[in-house]
């Protein structure tokens, strides 16, 4: 795995989601600066972390979606490559208009900073092959805008095509609106592109990786992957 | 040349904030809202004095960043 992460001013949970890399594949990331133009030779996995991307100025991933650097994010993308965003990361790839939607303020309002259980809907995809269709996991979410939608048509297509990936539900894998702390249209948390080599997630599951920590259950998205690539390779 | 864009939620775009601007204005015993929706104004300085121009300009500003047309609709205005 050579990945790469990339920082833009207000990301806080790069060094999470380095640390977390390094954990798993052995292999430290690269840390690429917004304002760079190119990632480095043969990066094979592209990780946008959470944060507040200019302070969430505009709307939040809005101002970081137009960086020198996502032209080579696109790129990377475009040929097929891994490209991972979580919660800020997520909605920088919307914004981007790697990935279809927007994600608005929480219904509540409030800023939500808690474990929440995740469905994975599927097993077959590079990002999901550490776990079980069906499985629930538990990892933690930090944001105040993490409320998915998209217009109908957009919204059935995902659905239709298999491309929601992890949905919020209960501890028992029910799919309730009482496990929805965020308001998002079908419970959505993380959908793939049509190519499906690209995942948004709003959840954190590089901060469930160690036993030291309580819980390992983010473990296997990044051990998955790393796993793909090697195959790949 | 002065210049305003305004930045709108679509019709059937839930609105949380909108909601909780209504919900205070209720309760500060201000009667006769039907509902509030929250949008953006952004006052822009234009370099020239050709409105076409400007106006393709601003256009040009809100489709790639002032606005997110999943969502918002915009509004482009030369006030001269």
């Amino acid at each position: 795995m050579k990945a790469a992460v990339v920082v833009f001013p207000g990301i806080n949970r790069e060094r999470d989601m380095a640390r977390t890399l390094k954990l798993v594949s052995g292999v430290e990331p690269a840390m690429v600066w917004h304002a760079d133009t190119q990632l480095p030779a043969g990066t094979d996995l592209v990780v946008i972390p959470g944060g507040f991307s200019y302070g969430d100025y505009l709307r939040c991933g809005a101002i970081a979606a137009r960086a020198p650097i996502m032209d080579a994010v696109r790129a990377h993308a475009g040929k097929g490559g891994l490209t991972l965003g979580v919660c800020n990361g997520f909605q920088i790839l919307c914004e981007a208009g790697l990935l279809p939607g927007v994600l608005m303020r929480n219904a509540q309002l409030r800023f939500i900073c808690r474990d929440v259980y995740l469905k994975v809907e599927r097993s077959d995809t590079p990002f999901t092959r550490g776990y079980n269709a069906g499985q629930v996991i538990r990892v933690p979410v930090a944001h105040g805008e993490g409320n998915y939608i998209a217009d109908g048509e957009t919204i059935a297509r995902l659905e239709g095509e298999g491309r929601v990936i992890f949905r919020y539900a209960s501890p028992d894998g029910m799919i309730d609106p009482n496990w929805n702390h965020n308001g998002a249209i079908n419970g959505i948390a993380g959908i793939v592109s049509e190519r499906g080599n690209v995942l948004g997630m709003m959840p954190h599951p590089e901060n469930h990786v160690e036993a030291a920590i309580g819980r390992t259950d983010g473990r296997g998205l990044f051990a998955g992957l790393a796993d793909a690539l090697k195959r790949a390779a | 040349m002065k210049a305003r864009v305004t930045v709108t939620l679509k019709t059937g775009i839930l609105d949380p904030q909108g909601k909780a601007i209504e919900g205070a204005l209720r309760s500060l015993g201000i009667e006769g809202v039907a509902s509030v929706r929250q949008g953006k104004v952004f006052d822009i300085e234009i370099e020239g004095a050709d409105p076409a121009k400007a106006e393709a300009l601003l256009k040009q500003a809100a489709d790639k960043l002032l606005a997110n047309t999943v969502i918002e609709n915009y509004r482009v205005e030369v006030v001269g």
